[in-house]
């Protein structure tokens, strides 16, 4: 399973990394969301799997009786996903911004910043 | 998308989208459940009602400014955290209070800050999707 | 727990409550207005004495949730942190200033005031809190609000930049989160001491040394060094002054900070290998950034690249590592965050008289405006270094520093890359001040009595920069001494540890 698990978060990150080089910004907008998938995985795994024994504590009793499944790494999961909600949804609107505004969505095509011309 | 089916559905379950966010909102403390799961279950009634009707409607239908609602979660979520420093506690620790209360049980500041992040989470998914509706 | 430990709340509630009363005034950019002043005072005070309380009795720590250290949500005050905040206080009531006094639409305003308060909010978690997880969330709130900043008022140049700084800090965020959890797996826990402590007892060292190069990697983006700065040009010219101001002034120095942070703190059982990597990346971002200002024509752009070649100044520091070299990456962090804003605001105001940033339009400004000329030149030569003034000071130190540890390799460079920097300090002073006014560029503003009168709150900010890095430059004493002992603190791992454990 951990192997597994570990080959899909290598594949992840790579499709993130091959998205995020396109040309074209929704492919962009699509790598950054996979690279965030890629890195809950990714800590997912690395903070060790145990199945089956979610860490709520049994009516009647005190405390968890071991084993059970880190908590830790799930709520760091949760924090990370809610942010990259956020910023996801603020990046798909600033991509309809610009496409509206220059009315192209290639990277290529969006260089006025990166030029030595000057700005007013 | 304007079928009559959905919008008539839409209509029909929206009152038991919220009743089930509630009870995610309120089973939230020792089960699973809890204010972010409840607001986005909340907001999601919002999305499909903007979805089969038109954004304007849903617009006309929420009335308050969603801007307003994460004002007042923000609010209500620093609100519970400060009631601890007034207790003698440090921030954002949990008080609870002496009575108990039909229904919810003993009411203390973790509550109060789950409202918080319910109303504010609300309001953040409403506001996003009337914002990219509108784009 | 201490009692006044709670004064740590204060500079970070503020801003926070600030934002959410302006909030409620959504559409009343009056009453956002008066939040916001009297917010930003409030935040100034309160930084002030946390910054003088720590000076006075060392570390303060809080424990937010009652749950004692590794487990509950540490803060952490120490000089260094104390000091950065105090210096985002002022820098936020600068830029405030600044941006009252510009001519805006209401639109832009009412967003501006609540995001800048969150932004500050973001900061000053950044700066105080003691776990790594924390420092990630405290990131996202700063980089979320410094995105909406960015594409205030929404110009061709402002997307298109901004599309990049996402892109890139997207990207930065996710190694970041990777290496917390690789360190995670290493240790099982995410409070900064509790690394501290356990991190040289992790058997398998060369994924420490893997983990720290995800950090090295996370951070540089944010602060902009060598291979990782393009993003930086390419954006920060574009959003409107006020905003650029701040965000220059402070967002590539949290990268800094951190780093500071993490590379005195937590990765230091192997500095052979992590603060060579550093050393060698601070050599070519001072090198690298100054030759990309060298080929620029835009006032704002010549800045910009600039402020990668600073950023190499503090690397450097860091990567020196000697109590010296530290109090040097410091110091010239403090003067690094006046100066630039500074330069920035200047160039702001030249703009208003001239409705241009292009070198080849401007020109006669020392003619017209010799009190801007006088403020611009104080800047420009305490940037490059010159004696007296405030940068002199911090880059004595960084050479002595570097000297001391006999890495005579990258003092030469950082003293190479100084005179550089004066040269294209000369080439902006020789394009809009001395070079006679074209003949094609019609003036908005021609007269210095004019400019002072109708950009009152715009010119006071600028004066205010000047005096305090004057008095950085003459009366450094005491801020040298600050220096050296937020060094010493940040040297001294023993000393957190404990302060966080309460031992």
């Amino acid at each position: 399973m951990d192997i597994l698990l570990a080959v899909i978060v290598g594949l992840l990150y790579g499709t993130a990394i091959y998205m995020i080089l396109q040309k074209g910004l929704v492919k962009v907008i699509i790598g950054i969301l996979i690279l965030g998938h890629a890195s809950n995985l990714f800590i997912f795994v690395i903070a060790r799997l145990t199945r089956g024994a979610p860490a709520l504590v049994p009516e009647g009793l005190e405390f968890v009786p071991e084993p059970y499944a880190d908590p830790l790494p799930q709520a760091l999961i949760l924090t990370a996903i809610v942010i990259g909600f956020g910023i996801q949804a603020f990046a798909i609107v600033l991509l309809e911004r610009v496409y509206k505004l220059t009315g192209t969505s290639e990277v290529d095509q969006l260089t006025t910043t990166d030029t030595i011309e000057a700005t007013d | 998308m304007r079928t009559t089916i959905l919008q008539t559905a839409i209509t029909l379950l929206m009152p038991l989208f919220f009743l089930f966010s509630l009870y995610l909102l309120f089973r939230g403390h020792n089960e699973p459940g809890g204010g972010f799961i409840g607001g986005l279950t909340g907001g999601i009634a919002f999305v499909f009602h903007a979805m089969v009707f038109d954004s304007r409607v849903t617009r006309r239908l929420f009335r308050l400014n969603p801007v307003r609602l994460i004002a007042v979660g923000l609010f209500l979520a620093i609100f519970s955290g400060v009631i601890a420093l007034f207790a003698g506690e440090p921030f954002l620790s949990s008080v609870w209070a002496d009575f108990y209360l039909p229904v919810i049980g003993r009411p203390g500041t973790p509550i109060v800050f789950d409202i918080g992040v319910y109303l504010l989470v609300i309001g953040v998914v409403v506001q996003i999707t009337f914002t990219m509706s509108t784009l | 727990m201490a009692i006044n430990s709670e004064i740590l709340l204060f500079p970070l509630l503020t801003p926070l409550v600030a934002a959410v009363i302006s909030l409620f005034f959504w559409q009343s950019a009056r009453y956002q207005r008066i939040v916001f002043l009297l917010g930003i005072l409030i935040y100034l005070f309160a930084s002030i004495r946390l910054m003088t309380w720590v000076w006075t009795h060392g570390y303060i720590t809080y424990q937010g949730g009652n749950w004692p250290a590794p487990f509950g949500i540490t803060f952490v005050a120490d000089l260094l942190s104390a000091g950065m905040i105090a210096l985002t206080a002022v820098l936020a009531v600068m830029s405030a200033l600044y941006f009252e006094g510009g001519i805006k639409n209401s639109k832009v305003s009412n967003i501006f005031h609540p995001t800048l308060n969150f932004l500050i909010f973001g900061l000053t978690g950044a700066f105080l809190t003691g776990d790594i997880f924390n420092l990630y969330v405290w990131f996202e709130i700063m980089l979320v609000s410094s995105f909406v900043l960015f594409t205030l008022g929404g110009s061709r140049s402002q997307l298109e930049g901004s599309i990049k700084y996402v892109a890139i800090n997207v990207v930065s965020s996710s190694l970041f989160l990777a290496g917390i959890g690789v360190v995670y797996g290493l240790t099982g826990s995410l409070n900064m001491a509790a690394l501290a402590a356990k991190l040289p007892l992790v058997e398998n060292q060369g994924l420490v040394t893997l983990a720290s190069v995800f950090f090295i990697v996370s951070f540089g983006i944010k602060a902009a060094i060598f291979p990782l700065f393009f993003w930086l040009p390419a954006s920060y010219h574009a959003p409107p002054l006020a905003v650029s101001s701040l965000i220059v002034g402070l967002l590539t120095k949290v990268g800094i900070y951190t780093m500071l942070r993490f590379f005195t703190l937590i990765f230091t059982t192997d500095t052979g290998y992590t603060h060579t990597i550093l050393l060698i990346l601070s050599g070519f971002t001072m090198v690298v950034g100054v030759l990309g200002a060298a080929a620029q024509i835009d006032f704002r752009k010549i800045l910009s690249f600039h402020i990668v070649s600073q950023i190499g100044y503090m690397v450097m520091g860091l990567a020196v590592y000697t109590p010296m070299a530290i109090a040097g990456t410091i110091f010239f962090i403090m003067h690094n965050i006046l100066v630039k804003t500074n330069l920035f605001l200047i160039s702001g105001l030249v703009k208003e008289t001239h409705g241009t940033y292009a070198l080849k339009k401007l020109g006669g400004v020392y003619h017209t405006f010799p009190f801007l000329a006088l403020l611009f030149a104080i800047s420009a030569f305490s940037l490059t270094g010159v004696p007296p003034l405030s940068g002199f000071w911090g880059k004595f130190m960084l050479a002595l520093g570097g000297l001391e540890a006999g890495q005579m390799a990258i003092v030469g460079i950082s003293l190479f890359v100084s005179i550089l920097t004066l040269f294209s300090m000369t080439k902006i002073w020789g394009e809009v001040f001395w070079k006679k006014l074209p003949e094609s560029t019609s003036m908005i503003i021609n007269r210095q009595e004019d400019l002072l009168r109708s950009r009152f709150l715009m010119v006071i900010p600028v004066l205010l920069l000047t005096a305090m890095i004057l008095l950085l430059g003459l009366y450094s004493g005491p801020f040298v001494d600050y220096s050296m002992r937020a060094a010493e603190q940040l040297m001294d791992t023993e000393g957190y540890i404990n302060a966080v454990f309460m031992r």
